[in-house]
């Protein structure tokens, strides 16, 4: 009896009863061509002028021989299209930081910053696509066969013992990059072992970071999203422990929100009353369960709930990014799915 | 438990080794005579194929190919052999051609067992589904290519091989050289059922290398089961209805449209064996779908007319065959003729 309940608890959503909000959608957001071809879309952001960023994992991945090692390159772009979905331009094209892309997004200057899971490499694109600043380091060359993604040590992925929390400025995996008011800069880090956030000064100087692997509070297992809101409190989606972190601007703990599944993507509205999105998304390999997107309270309270895993319009598969400039106009970018679906929620 | 590993022992060294070929069982089978179309595909200068893995035809004529070059490429030519356009240049999913099919809405449908992907093209050759998940990059390369997943993930594919329809537009998918299954999704990719799982095997409902699949018109589901010599047949639930082991190894099989539908299988003949092979395989067989041989064409040569290890056949017109070869790097358009003497079919 006991493990029946839990098959099929394991089956529903993760919060009983919270309101589904009515929505319609649209995969016409932005337009793929041969000029820029679909691949999973990893991000996806807005500037203020409605130009939308996909950063996406298309073409090929590729490892070349060289001097005894093997290095490796491509396999991501970046685009740039108008707020028709016009496609305008790409931007850091055959990027040496290029390689799995993990998340795009677009400061209040409207500089494009782009996160990249393999080369852990965070890179900010000004305003007319040029390189202004860049964080951590791609590894120069890769093992054959591969190490494991969470071994110690490995090149250019930093250093340290698994799950350390390491004080320093390159990273493991990073996942996602978020801002304060002052322009100081906060990476999550990540995907890989670090378990922790990062935080640089607006120049790119490294600050601190905190937090290990663990599950206390102040502790991350797998830090998939971040968002800042107005007052500079960070919220951290601390997927692994199916939870979202608040802290102060230092790293203080302050808060968890829990029932929510497993935090992925964040985006905090802006306006006098923000709200905090979160997606549970599903796995690549399962689209059965899970899925849906979390409209929060900074509190945690839940506002609303909408859709569910699967391949079909209204439904989201391994959702990797929200943008919510407009509150009630989203932008979902996902890796299953490989497109950006627009989200209209109904008053 | 003794004389039970005994066999598991015996199989083992009489097992065929990979790439064997097999004399069909079948006898007086009367020929069916036909003409290759000569030259009949015109490449443009500097563009080539490599190794054809796939090739299909839509309602207008047009044909698809699905080729092994220096990257995996799709090419459309019109029904005349000219070449029309490339398709999913540069596309994330393409890195191991193994098939390509065009469903009855004209969409087309490839197959890569490098990225463990089903990708569906719409006519205008955009991407509007995918099944499958490739590998992150960031794990990088491996050395194991053939462990499958136990048990086998309703949606992580392990080198599959093809994919076909049924007339409600479930999809099915054999799901190849790593798992040894034929999956049925719905029209939106949800996991329905599957017949077979990660181990190979011979009984009723196992398979040995699902490497070519079609449906006919009452739906039901004629697999290739390439490495145990046979054709299985599986209603539409993928319950097992009959076997056809009389035809060599099945390699590929197609099934035509139209009232009278026929069933195409190609008893393919690799290289890695000893003088005398060419002999006793290669050719390809014609049968009505309950396993009666009407006929039989063609031979192994790498002379146009000839076949060098069919892979894949487009039987549209039963008396028009495409077929895609991969070690001659080419499409032959058979233009069969009638039967001089008709004797009876051979079961």
């Amino acid at each position: 009896m006991r493990i029946l309940q839990i098959v099929l608890l394991a089956g529903l959503p993760a919060v009983l009863g919270a309101q589904q909000l009515s929505f319609d959608a649209s995969t016409n957001a932005v337009k793929f061509s041969d000029a820029a071809p679909e691949g999973e879309v990893a991000g996806v952001a807005t500037n203020s002028k409605g130009d939308i960023f996909v950063y996406t994992r298309t073409g090929h991945p590729t490892i070349t021989i060289g001097t005894a090692r093997p290095f490796a390159h491509g396999g991501s772009r970046l685009y740039q299209f108008d707020r028709t979905g016009k496609f305008i331009r790409e931007i850091g094209k055959d990027s040496y930081g290029f390689e799995v892309a993990e998340q795009v997004r677009v400061d209040p200057q409207d500089n494009v910053w782009v996160v990249d899971q393999m080369s852990s490499m965070v890179i900010k694109f000004d305003a007319n696509g040029r390189v202004a600043l860049l964080l951590g380091r791609k590894s120069e060359a890769e093992r054959v066969p591969a190490a494991p993604l969470d071994a110690p040590g490995r090149a250019g992925r930093g250093g340290g013992a698994p799950g350390a929390g390491q004080q320093s400025d390159v990273f493991q995996r990073p996942s996602d990059v978020a801002w304060d008011a002052a322009g100081n800069i906060y990476v999550a880090d990540g995907l890989g072992p670090n378990a922790r956030i990062a935080k640089f000064d607006r120049n790119g100087k490294f600050i601190k970071s905190w937090g290990s692997k663990g599950t206390a509070n102040g502790q991350f297992n797998t830090v998939h999203g971040i968002a800042i809101d107005a007052k500079g409190d960070v919220y951290v989606a601390d997927a692994g422990n199916k939870r979202i972190q608040v802290f102060d601007a230092d790293g203080n703990f302050k808060s968890q929100i829990t029932n929510i599944g497993t935090p992925s993507a964040l985006c905090m509205t802006s306006g006098p009353h923000q709200y905090l999105y979160s997606s549970n998304s599903n796995p690549p390999n399962d689209i059965d369960s899970g899925g849906e997107i979390y409209k929060l309270e900074l509190d945690g309270k839940i506002a609303g709930q909408f859709g569910k895993a699967g391949k079909s319009l209204k439904e989201f598969g391994t959702t990797n990014a929200i943008d919510c400039r407009r509150e009630s106009e989203l932008l979902i970018g996902e890796i299953g799915n490989w497109r950006v679906q627009k989200v209209m929620l109904k008053k | 438990m003794r004389p039970a590993l005994l066999v598991v022992a015996l199989s083992a060294l009489t097992a065929v080794p990979l790439g064997a070929q097999s004399k069909a069982k079948a006898t007086g089978v009367p020929e069916i005579p036909y003409d290759s179309v000569p030259n009949f595909i015109k490449m443009p200068a500097d563009l080539y194929l490599g190794e054809s893995m796939g090739v299909a035809t839509n309602s207008k004529g047009h044909f698809f190919v699905f080729t092994r070059s220096a990257t995996t490429r799709l090419f459309e030519f019109d029904q005349n052999g000219n070449y029309v356009r490339e398709i999913g240049a540069g596309n994330y999913g393409f890195e191991f051609a193994h098939s390509v099919r065009v469903d009855p809405e004209d969409n087309i449908w490839v197959v890569d067992e490098g990225t463990n992907m089903v990708i569906k093209f719409n006519p205008a050759g955009r991407v509007i589904m995918v099944i499958g998940h490739r590998p992150e990059a960031v794990a990088g390369a491996t050395t194991t290519v053939n462990v499958p997943v136990v048990p086998a993930e309703k949606y992580t594919l392990g080198r599959p091989t093809d994919v076909a329809w049924d007339q409600q537009g479930n999809i099915f998918v054999s799901d190849g050289y790593v798992n040894n299954r034929v999956v049925k999704y719905d029209k939106n990719g949800r996991f329905i059922a599957q017949v077979g799982s990660e181990k190979a095997g011979n009984g009723k409902e196992q398979l040995n290398l699902p490497h070519g699949i079609a449906v006919d018109a009452k739906g039901n589901v004629y697999v290739a089961d390439r490495s145990n010599h046979r054709l299985q047949v599986f209603d539409n639930d993928l319950k097992f209805k009959a076997s056809y082991d009389n035809i060599g190894d099945s390699w590929t099989v197609c099934v035509s449209p139209g009232p009278h539908q026929y069933l195409f299988t190609s008893n393919s003949n690799p290289n890695g064996n000893g003088p005398g092979t060419w002999d006793i395989t290669g050719e390809i067989y014609k049968m009505e779908l309950d396993g009666t041989i009407l006929g039989r064409f063609g031979h192994a040569s790498k002379q146009p007319g000839g076949f060098q290890v069919v892979h894949m056949m487009d039987c549209r017109n039963p008396d028009q065959i495409f077929v895609a070869e991969i070690e001659s790097w080419r499409v032959q358009k058979l233009m069969l003729k009638p039967q001089l003497a008709r004797t009876a079919g051979t079961k």
